[in-house]
């Protein structure tokens, strides 16, 4: 197995070979600050039809990255919404164009802690600007212009995806024809942030980290990393579906060990998660993205509520949840929901009764996958129709 | 026969509302009426769901459906919202059915209310000469299982609708394919030979 410095090295060398555009026009953040010509990673599967009625935008989630479905080349493992997305599949590839663009401050090719600021010439580690969820979605507009795309059939995503699906309503009310946010929240509850922070606390707990500089060492903080990995799994999964999974089964063995290894199986798991993650992601980027995350909110953003932001709005919504969420509850989306009829929208609300908690949505849950279908079959018809006329 | 019998249902819900309003369907089922009220009278619809496949029918139609219980959801619609509210055959299903409708009234400018009639003589003689709970084609379920906690004949609705000083403003008697305006003048006849009745209040 190589060294993990030489692995990131290998990923870093592969990364080159991605799509990327460079985004020229100047984005000044939410923070004051300002970026300009940055590289921003994306990916596309399918093909626009010629009249530009079938491009979908995917956003990802906390530690998703670009590659929906297929191979993620750099990882070599299967893209993270292969459930959903994919020739045949709920966003059947065969008939939409789907984009998907890594997250700035992330760690996948788009602008992130761990690229080289031109200023020192050394990693940016923490003097790379604290980010918001606005950042990130107006980030992406340049790649929908890039890509000759004035609106979407639709945009969605899943837990920080779909925070960023409301974001992109919000910000850019005419860019799409119908959006689904999945499994998210408006903002984040108290319990989200204090998750969130024991991920960061996690990290910066590792000696390694070293105030972030420890890319100049060409190492990872990855015990750190990996404790925030398992926090993060911990809140995808309900209380019930943990239980049923592991329950108190032991991992390979008859008896304890009467030691500290991984005697029970969901121990076991969690390091596996932990210690897989660290092969793929960059810690400072945890931090950044979590923040961006625990700023996110809705309606202090629009001075006047959540009703407010959603002001306007032609978009057709469909709105999913999963009965077993904890992270981002039934509630978190009914808020959602009741703040899109308040304004007048167009809104539709499911909610999944499954006992797999937040990953759900990345599952095999045939009631969703077959609403999600459905959904974007009759909202591709309106549009053909809407460009049609 | 059950689905021309729905038809005309909607046909005297979709007569009693103007062109180019927003109507919410509360109950709205699989969206048939919705579907109906937005190809034929070009009106911006919304429905409410319990029913899960229901709901999913609707989003396949493209319909827009919130899954959620009437009883204890409606608050999430702001004050007269909707120019008219609609809730078909499912009064009689609530809990609180007095309180259900004033919330359509809070929700509507104007709330279409249909019922199965109580009062129907089919339905009166099953019990009077059967002694049995009736079982007919608008009520088609044992006593057991039926979802209607609160029957009521359209005599019933009509006084109620008086004492909570709700403005009735047309009452339509169905049977199979014949319709009926219904006043308090023939109230007892159309009470008696109505399969259902169709409130416009507001």
């Amino acid at each position: 197995m190589p060294s993990l410095a030489g692995l990131f090295f290998w990923m870093n060398s592969k990364l080159e070979n991605i799509k990327k555009i460079k985004v020229s026009k100047p984005l000044k953040l939410d923070c004051g600050k300002t970026i300009n010509n940055f590289p921003l990673a994306y990916e596309t599967y399918g093909k626009l039809s010629s009249n530009k009625d079938n491009a979908i935008l995917i956003f990802h989630a906390l530690t998703g990255d670009q590659f929906v479905t297929g191979t993620n080349p750099i990882t070599n493992k299967e893209g993270w919404w292969t459930t959903a997305v994919g020739p045949g599949k709920a966003i059947d590839t065969n008939k939409y164009f789907v984009i998907c663009a890594n997250v700035i401050g992330g760690c996948m090719g788009s602008l992130g802690p761990k690229n080289i600021n031109q200023e020192t010439n050394q990693p940016y580690g923490l003097d790379f600007p604290v980010i918001t969820i606005r950042d990130i979605v107006r980030a992406q507009e340049s790649l929908l212009d890039h890509l000759g795309i004035n609106k979407l059939l639709c945009a969605t995503g899943g837990s920080m995806g779909g925070m960023q699906v409301l974001q992109f309503c919000a910000t850019f009310p005419k860019k799409t024809f119908s959006a689904i946010p999945i499994a998210c929240s408006s903002s984040h509850s108290a319990q989200n942030i204090a998750l969130n922070e024991l991920a960061r606390q996690a990290i910066m707990a590792d000696p390694v980290w070293d105030n972030g500089k420890y890319l100049l060492k060409n190492v990872q903080p990855k015990n750190g990393l990996a404790v925030a990995r398992m926090v993060g799994h911990i809140s995808y999964l309900s209380e019930k579906g943990m239980q049923e999974k592991f329950g108190r089964k032991l991992q390979e063995k008859a008896d304890y060990e009467f030691s500290f290894n991984a005697d029970f199986q969901v121990e076991s798991y969690l390091r596996h998660q932990g210690y897989t993650f660290v092969e793929r992601f960059d810690a400072n980027s945890i931090l950044y993205i979590t923040r961006a995350m625990d700023y996110f909110d809705l309606s202090k953003q629009f001075k006047g509520g959540l009703v407010e932001a959603f002001k306007n709005q032609s978009t057709k919504f469909l709105v999913m949840s999963f009965s077993s969420d904890w992270l981002y509850t039934t509630k978190d989306n009914k808020d959602i929901v009741i703040a899109l009829n308040s304004s007048g929208a167009d809104v539709s609300y499911s909610e999944i009764i499954t006992d797999k908690g937040h990953d759900s949505f990345l599952l095999n849950e045939p009631e969703f996958l077959k609403t999600l279908k459905g959904f974007i079959e009759s909202m591709h018809e309106k549009f053909k129709n809407e460009k049609r006329i | 026969m059950k689905n021309l019998k729905m038809k005309k249902e909607f046909k005297v819900i979709a007569d009693l509302l103007p062109n180019n309003i927003r109507v919410l369907d509360v109950g709205c089922g699989d969206g048939s009426l919705m579907n109906f009220l937005q190809k034929e009278k070009n009106i911006e619809v919304r429905g409410l769901e319990l029913n899960k496949d229901n709901v999913q029918k609707c989003i396949h139609k493209g319909l827009p459906v919130i899954q959620g219980d009437a009883e204890t959801e409606l608050h999430q619609f702001p004050k007269q919202s909707f120019d008219y509210v609609v809730l078909s055959q499912t009064l009689q299903a609530f809990y609180e059915p007095d309180k259900v409708l004033k919330e359509l009234l809070r929700i509507g400018k104007s709330v279409i209310v249909s019922i199965p009639n109580f009062g129907y003589w089919k339905v009166r003689t099953k019990l009077l000469f059967f002694g049995k709970m009736p079982v007919t084609k608008t009520l088609p379920n044992k006593w057991y299982n039926t979802p209607n906690l609160h029957m009521c004949t359209i005599k019933d609705l009509f006084n109620f609708c008086d004492e909570q000083s709700f403005q009735i403003k047309k009452v339509v008697g169905v049977n199979e394919d014949k319709t009926s305006l219904i006043k308090k003048s023939n109230l007892e006849i159309k009470n008696l030979f109505s399969k259902l009745g169709i409130f416009l209040i507001g």
